[in-house]
């Protein structure tokens, strides 16, 4: 209890306590590199918080069963600040909680005998459960080590003998031997996904004829004046590249006027050919790029 | 050596893998369990008595034959076969409490270590040490982890049971003591 009694000085006000933390969020990187080049080492010396925290404690000491949660809050802090902070969500979730029970331990007790319940006795509950956790380790850890040491001679992988003589040896699989073996022939058994790619060949010498026909009746027309409404997509690009041999020709002008709005096909006095005659002012591909251009069956 | 003794031997050496003691029997339709047990017993005597670089070992539910310890710096030195790699604390710690409170999902495990497990638990999975054994009652039916064959080889345990009981570790799990006055 002194121990408590002389954090509750040191301490106050509380927003003191939470400055510390702010720091963390705000500075880490900066601080890792001025001060504590060897953060990277710390990172992965300790397991998790909890590591760090029996570690701490360790290291002063200190009674599990009595943690002067004020101290030890401010050496977590101040040990995690040189974390990288991305790395460390962890270990500012447990600093906070930390301070949590810092300021439960603050808060006055009413009667003198009346039952307490020591905030901290959920996090003693978890140092415990977690140094027990530690100990198995240093056990597993002795036993792999004396198991490394020795070799066995390779495994042979077993493969199903022509005649399975059936009864030989008990088939044993794991819930996940079974769902990765179903994943394995679902994956086989699924089509492939195979598009036919069928050539077409594109009749753009007759589609020409079609819009000079047009073009020599006609003051202007559409696009779509020129094409079927079920019109497949050889027709379409046919018609498509016409248009743009007889721009590119000077017999015929296009026009856009809005984006995505319908091409205006105008006959032009025939010039001779030169460049800069197409009059295509929006830079929209005159049809619906999403048309399928291959001709793919599916 | 017996017939039986031999041919456990070379059955043995076979595997590579430890060899269930059913597995062993189902050599010789003739033999009875018991006889096998024997013949297994003469055969670790022989390796045991007779000055072996090999040993006869019991590890994972069966039988295996295994190099000496003390050969394994030369070996690997030589470059004939070189010692796995050393499982990070994190792992160790995840498999510790795997196999402590097997069936056990996820969240728990995350509960106690106080970190996230998910890469570790995927890369246990894909050691082998530990496998699906179900999935949990608990709202989304998380999957729930165990132990496998392979975990037991790993540390060179017959059964689990050879793991210290939880009531016999260091720190006992005591209800905390009462507030001072």
């Amino acid at each position: 209890l002194s121990a408590l009694a002389a954090t509750v000085d040191r301490n106050l006000p509380m927003t003191a306590d939470l400055l510390p933390l702010s720091d963390a969020i705000r500075s880490p990187a900066v601080e890792a590199e001025g001060e504590a080049p060897s953060f990277i080492v710390e990172l992965t010396h300790f397991t998790g918080p909890l590591d760090l925290l029996l570690t701490l404690l360790r290291e002063e000491q200190i009674d599990i069963y009595d943690i002067p949660i004020a101290r030890i809050a401010e050496q977590f802090l101040e040990r995690i600040r040189t974390l990288r902070l991305d790395e460390a969500a962890e270990y500012l979730e447990m600093a906070a909680r930390l301070l949590r029970i810092k300021a439960q331990t603050l808060l006055p007790r009413h009667g003198g005998d009346e039952p307490w319940d020591d905030p901290r006795a959920e996090l003693v509950r978890r140092l415990l459960e977690y140094q027990q956790v530690r100990e198995v380790v240093d056990v597993l850890e002795s036993r792999a080590e004396g198991r490394r040491q020795r070799f066995a001679a390779p495994r042979r992988p077993f493969a199903v003998p022509e005649q399975v003589v059936v009864g030989a040896r008990r088939f044993e699989a794991a819930l996940s031997d079974l769902l990765s073996a179903v994943d394995r022939i679902v994956r086989a058994v699924r089509a492939p996904t195979v598009h036919a790619v069928v050539p077409r060949a594109l009749d753009v010498p007759g589609a020409i004829e079609a819009a000079r026909a047009l073009l020599a009746g006609r003051k202007r027309f559409r696009w779509y004046d020129l094409l079927d409404v079920n019109a497949e997509t050889w027709q379409v690009l046919s018609v498509l590249l016409a248009l743009l041999e007889l721009a590119r020709l000077g017999e015929c002008g296009l026009r856009q006027s809005a984006t995505f709005g319908a091409i205006e096909i105008t006959p032009l006095e025939r010039t001779p050919v030169g460049d800069g005659l197409v009059a295509v002012e929006s830079g929209q591909p005159p049809f619906d790029t999403s048309h399928d251009t291959t001709g793919a069956a599916a | 050596m017996t017939p039986l003794a031999q041919l456990l031997e070379a059955a043995l050496f076979a595997s590579g893998a430890p060899v269930p003691l059913e597995a062993l029997a189902a050599l010789d339709s003739d033999v009875t369990p018991d006889e096998v047990s024997a013949a297994i017993e003469e055969l670790r005597h022989h390796y045991d008595e007779g000055g072996h670089g090999i040993e006869l070992v019991e590890i994972a539910g069966g039988w295996q034959l295994l190099t000496r310890p003390e050969y394994a710096t030369a070996i690997e030195s030589a470059q004939l076969a070189s010692r796995p790699q050393r499982l990070s604390a994190a792992a160790h710690e995840t498999l510790a409490l795997i196999a402590y409170r097997q069936p056990i999902t996820r969240a728990d495990i995350e509960e106690v270590r106080g970190v996230s497990a998910g890469s570790i638990l995927r890369s246990l999975l894909e050691r082998g040490l530990v496998d699906v054994v179900g999935k949990a009652d608990a709202l989304g039916r998380p999957l729930l982890y165990g132990t496998t064959p392979a975990f037991l080889e790993h540390f060179s345990l017959r059964h689990l049971g050879e793991l210290p009981r939880a009531d016999e570790l260091a720190v006992a799990l005591r209800p905390p003591p009462p507030p001072s006055p």
